[in-house]
């Protein structure tokens, strides 16, 4: 039979604020074991949450990035369940009444190619809710090992509606959420260090019903190509069921990345009975709607509304604005550059090609790839690199070299050039003599030149830029050649 | 100087003012007292005191340096086992923190270090708070000190029996259904519950936190207000804490009290109360009508569905909160545990006793799939007509006076065995709590066998400076604030 | 509430994670029993357009502002206090997810 499969995502994100969500002890990924903790954080006896604001104010704004209906009030509910890694045995979440509610976002399926905008559409959100993040557990072969250092940090959960119909376009949603989520500054949704996780929802029913099938819930997905390979594996299981006439078994499954399958988590199901209750340590906190109201008035402009703007207003190509909007930091640089020197293509160029090999090259030397911050590139840098090209200082051939420099030493391009001796040659009598003996030791190019081959031009050009080592201005350099090969008639 | 652990506080600080005695020999004093009589009361988890007469060796050195604290400066202060005390243990009369010590302070208890009070002692009680008799103690059994057969009342008996006892000046304990205030009765001693919020909560290792407060136990009324005085305030750290401007209780005692309506509510009348005590606590309000206070009968009518109200939702919060005594990061640990689902059951089946299990069990299953709207919410809604009744009754009355407890101290052991009866016998004071009022319990009689009787003055939210007031008057004109139990004769 | 004065004991002390022997398990039953028959006070009273009481105080808006980090804790207390520490982590018994 053919079957159609139904996704609903839940994804949790890590706020980037300086503290826990119900205490003062901060947070940073990577910190030495159990060195983030307060009486609070470790759930002691007699210690109490108290909100961060900050956290909320987040939420609420990632809300708003997505076009959620904002809560009135902010409440809080127990969730009770026992794991080792919850200080308290119960999670603080916002069960019956999330922050946000409803909400859409805009994604972009796969396009014919990578050089061609794929079609785009709207994916339904269910809500959005914040709660804490519990410690870490690190499994030994023998027992399991408990760090603290991430309980309590503020998360929002995003659950969609079981509106994504295929592996690649969850990894659509996932790749814009993600982008979106960034370029919001709301988190780094860095997969790997765990700012992002997400768990799938995946059923499958006969193509043409309406209604849903049996679904499983995958849980530890922690990249998106596992969430692909998740979904996938889970589709060709669930049909196979289906095909032999069994039924599905609504449970929670776990992907095992290294092995490439998913294992039912039996011990997971017995006790779904969270009994939860509203906390009774926090207070209701009412939303300030004139404060929304501002909020909702600087949100930051969403990724694909400023891809529009650039193919608008800048005229540059899918291929250019489709890498510019992916990656934010590079994004932000452009807009930087562009206030400094108005030559958008150009500055794209640089940018998308020239910048990004750079940062590439240093993940060949074995190291991640470089990010934009960690280099000593400044838009300045790029500015005035774009405008003595243009202005005929120095030629693009040589641009190059002087990015190269830039780029490995932070200086800015004038002052590479004239160290260096960089600037075009322009001494037109020491060119002149260099031509006329390239004119006279090729008299095959001219002969060619003479005839039609305006490329047999070339041949001749060499010789002059070897010898003023580049230093010649390309087009002055034509126009001097013709010159002495028709006046030499 | 034999006697200064029964003296009161303003009598104290005169002395200490006056260079008569040290806070060091007041200390020694409270010391000798509790050695001597201790093997009979057990009125103490644990005590430190070496670190008690640090405390009040700093405390003469500020005296001599002129930088007093206030009322409170050399003053012992015992602490029920329930509130963090940083580098004390806190143990909750519990197998389950048998060897947890506090990492930090709670709330209350910086301000009484910052009031220059001395910190004494880990009084008992029933385990994590949850009984009326402090039997439930996984360390020892208190006895009351009126009669070493009886129980102190609970959960705070041991802040109750020490009072009584003479082995600390003061004490404070917590009262989430009468905790303070039953044992206070029991005991003979005045304890103030105060309005829910007016103090901190942090570091009070929480049963029910909707309910819970932290108040004073003493001799005299006005003890137990300069104690207040000290307790409560603003805590950031405590969300359901109130910003109010602090009140000068004690002062507030210096008024002669107005004349004032009094509400008698006939529900706390009835069949269920011992005639001795019904006797005593109607004998101390024809006093207040003799001196010319108006009595008004008043009805709260969902009066007998406290006691369920408050079983489901202290057993329901007690449930989650409870949930964190786990064997994993403090707590005890089985040693008997192959996986992490023995350890968490078995850990929690050693450490806690019968009672604590048995409200935990009740609290799950009240939340559990199905039954949460049956049982919590609409509890939480009748809680709101419990309210109700409380507002109407305060649009005619200033306060309300009740007997603290249906009967006298019992005998140890008498109900241990019937949760639903002893259960009940928090009758009078759970209202209080699920509303969020302010109430004391004044002694106001004995009874022929020599117990205590105490009487309960429940005011308008933030109305302590008067129930305060109510209660000084009576004791002003009555002598049971200078009576003994005979624990000295009982030695020899 | 009278058809459901029965508890499945088993159930919920398993949601408790709480270890009951069978004696344990047979007097709480009857215990509970007996409070849960007391409960059904509860359903003389109309609670028809009541609402639940959460808290004594309708106190609304309490947070911390700013976003300002607090102490920490040295690892050195929860080594301390743990039941069993290695590399300043809680040991607990494998857990198999």
């Amino acid at each position: 039979m053919k079957y159609e499969v139904v996704i609903g995502l839940e994804i949790h994100v890590q706020l980037k604020t300086k503290t826990k969500m119900f205490s003062a002890a901060p947070y940073n990924y990577g910190a030495e074991p159990n060195t983030l903790t307060d009486p609070v954080v470790l759930g002691l006896p007699g210690t109490l949450p108290v909100l961060n604001y900050t956290a909320i104010e987040k939420c609420a704004e990632l809300g708003l990035m997505l076009g959620c209906k904002i809560a009135d009030v902010c409440k809080w509910d127990r969730k009770n369940y026992f794991y080792p890694d919850s200080p308290k045995n119960y999670q603080l979440t916002q069960n019956e009444q999330p922050l946000c509610v409803g909400g859409s976002i805009e994604i972009e399926m796969p396009g014919a190619s990578r050089n061609i905008e794929g079609a785009h559409r709207w994916v339904e959100l269910n809500r959005i809710h914040l709660e804490e993040d519990p410690g870490k557990l690190t499994h030994t072969a023998f027992d399991s090992l408990i760090d603290f250092n991430r309980a309590g940090v503020p998360l929002a959960e995003i659950v969609t509606e079981p509106n994504l119909y295929s592996s690649s376009e969850a990894v659509a949603f996932l790749n814009a959420l993600r982008n979106l989520i960034i370029f919001s500054g709301i988190s780094d949704c860095d997969m790997e260090k765990g700012q992002m996780r997400c768990d799938a929802n995946v059923s499958l029913r006969p193509k043409g019903l309406e209604t849903l099938g049996t679904r499983t819930e995958m849980k530890n997905l922690n990249s998106i190509s596992n969430v692909k390979s998740a979904i996938e594996y889970e589709m060709k299981r669930q049909a196979e069921i289906l095909d032999s006439g069994d039924k599905v078994i609504q449970e929670t499954r776990r992907w095992d990345a290294a092995k490439n399958i998913s294992l039912s988590l039996r011990s997971k199901e017995e006790a779904h009975d969270y009994r939860y209750f509203p906390d009774p340590d926090l207070m209701p906190v009412v939303m300030d709607k004139a404060r929304i109201e501002v909020l909702n008035q600087m949100l930051p402009e969403r990724p694909f509304d400023r891809q529009r703007r650039y193919q608008k207003d800048y005229d540059l190509p899918y291929t250019i604005t489709s890498v510019l909007c992916a990656n934010h930091q590079l994004s932000d640089f452009f807009e930087e550059t562009l206030g400094l020197y108005n030559a958008p293509k150009a500055i794209a160029n640089y940018l998308v090609n020239d910048l990004l090999r750079e940062l590439a090259s240093n993940s060949e030397q074995g190291a991640s790839a470089l990010s934009l911050s960690e280099t000593k590139l400044k838009p300045q840098s790029i500015a005035e690199l774009v405008e003595v090209v243009e202005s005929g200082l120095i030629s693009k051939q040589i641009a190059k070299e002087v990015f190269v420099e830039m780029f490995a030493s932070g200086a800015l391009p004038k002052s590479i050039i004239e160290s260096k001796g960089l600037s075009q040659s322009n001494d037109s009598s020491e060119i002149e003599a260099l031509c006329l003996e390239a004119i006279a030791n090729n008299p095959k190019a001219v002969g060619q030149f003479k005839d039609g081959n305006i490329k047999a031009i070339n041949a001749l050009k060499g010789p002059v830029m070897k010898a003023t080592q580049g230093k010649a201005n390309p087009a002055i350099l034509d126009e001097l050649l013709q010159k002495l090969i028709e006046s030499g008639e | 100087m034999s006697d200064l652990f029964y003296s009161n506080i303003s009598e104290l600080q005169a002395g200490l003012n006056n260079k008569t005695f040290t806070a060091v020999d007041l200390m020694q004093s409270v010391i000798e007292r509790t050695e001597a009589v201790e093997s009979e009361v057990n009125a103490f988890i644990s005590r430190d005191i070496e670190d008690a007469l640090k405390q009040a060796e700093a405390s003469d050195k500020r005296r001599l340096a002129g930088a007093s604290l206030g009322a409170l400066d050399g003053i012992p202060v015992g602490i029920k086992d329930i509130m963090a005390v940083k580098g004390q243990p806190l143990r909750c009369a519990s197998k389950m923190l048998e060897s947890f010590v506090a990492p930090y302070d709670a709330t209350c208890i910086e301000h009484l270090k910052a009031s220059g009070a001395v910190i004494w002692g880990r009084l008992n009680m029933d385990e994590f708070a949850m009984g009326s008799s402090t039997e439930n103690s996984a360390f020892s059994q208190t006895a009351n000190p009126w009669n070493l057969d009886c129980i102190p009342g609970g959960s705070s008996g041991g802040s109750a029996a020490s009072v009584a006892a003479g082995q600390t000046i003061v004490s404070i304990g917590t009262d989430t259904g009468g905790s303070i205030r039953q044992p206070a009765a029991l005991c003979g001693v005045v304890g103030m519950k105060p309005t829910y919020g007016l103090a901190s909560r942090y570091g009070l290792v929480a049963f029910a936190s909707s309910l819970d407060q932290v108040g004073p136990f003493a001799r005299t009324v006005k003890d137990a207000a300069i104690l207040l005085e000290s307790l409560v305030g603003y805590d950031p750290k405590d969300s359901t804490s109130l910003n109010r401007p602090k009140e000068n209780y004690s002062k507030a005692l210096e008024q002669p009290l107005r004349k004032l309506k009094l509400g008698v509510p006939s529900e706390f009348f009835g069949d269920g109360v011992d005639p001795e005590v019904k006797a005593a606590v109607e004998k101390a309000i024809d006093w207040y009508r003799s001196e010319g206070h108006t009595i008004v009968e008043i009805s709260l009518p969902h009066s007998e569905l406290c006691v369920p109200v408050y079983y489901i939702i202290a057993t329901a919060e007690a449930s989650s909160n409870l949930a964190r005594f786990d064997g994993v990061r403090y707590s005890h640990r089985s040693s008997d545990a192959g996986n992490i689902n023995e350890l968490f059951n078995k850990s929690r089946g050693e450490g806690f006793g019968e009672e604590v299990k048995r409200r935990i069990i009740l609290g799950t299953y009240v939340l559990s799939s199905g039954y949460y709207d049956a049982y919590y919410l609409r509890a939480q809604k009748v809680r709101s007509l419990i309210r109700n009744d409380f507002d109407q009754a305060f649009e005619q009355v200033d306060a309300i006076l009740t007997p603290t407890t249906p009967t006298p101290a019992f005998k140890k052991g008498e109900k241990s065995d019937d949760p639903l009866s002893m259960y009940l016998s928090d009758i009078y004071t759970i209202s209080v709590n699920l509303a969020g009022l302010p109430a004391l319990s004044l002694p106001v009689g004995m009874t022929q066998e020599q117990l205590p009787i105490g009487m309960q003055i429940i005011g308008k939210a933030f109305g302590e400076a008067d129930i305060l007031s109510v209660a000084h008057a009576f004791e002003s004109n009555h002598e049971f604030k200078d009576l003994r139990p005979n624990l000295d004769n009982s030695k020899q | 509430m009278s058809e459901k004065t029965e508890i499945d004991i088993n159930y919920v002390a398993e949601l408790a994670r709480i270890e009951l022997s069978e004696t344990d398990k047979e007097k709480l039953s009857g215990q509970l029993k007996d409070i849960l028959v007391y409960f059904e006070k509860l359903n003389q009273v109309d609670v028809t357009g009541i609402e639940p009481m959460a808290h004594a105080h309708k106190v609304q808006n309490i947070w911390r502002e700013g976003d300002q980090a607090g102490p920490v804790f040295s690892q050195s207390v929860l080594n301390k206090m743990a039941p069993e520490s290695r590399d300043n982590q809680v040991v607990v018994p494998k857990v198999v997810e």
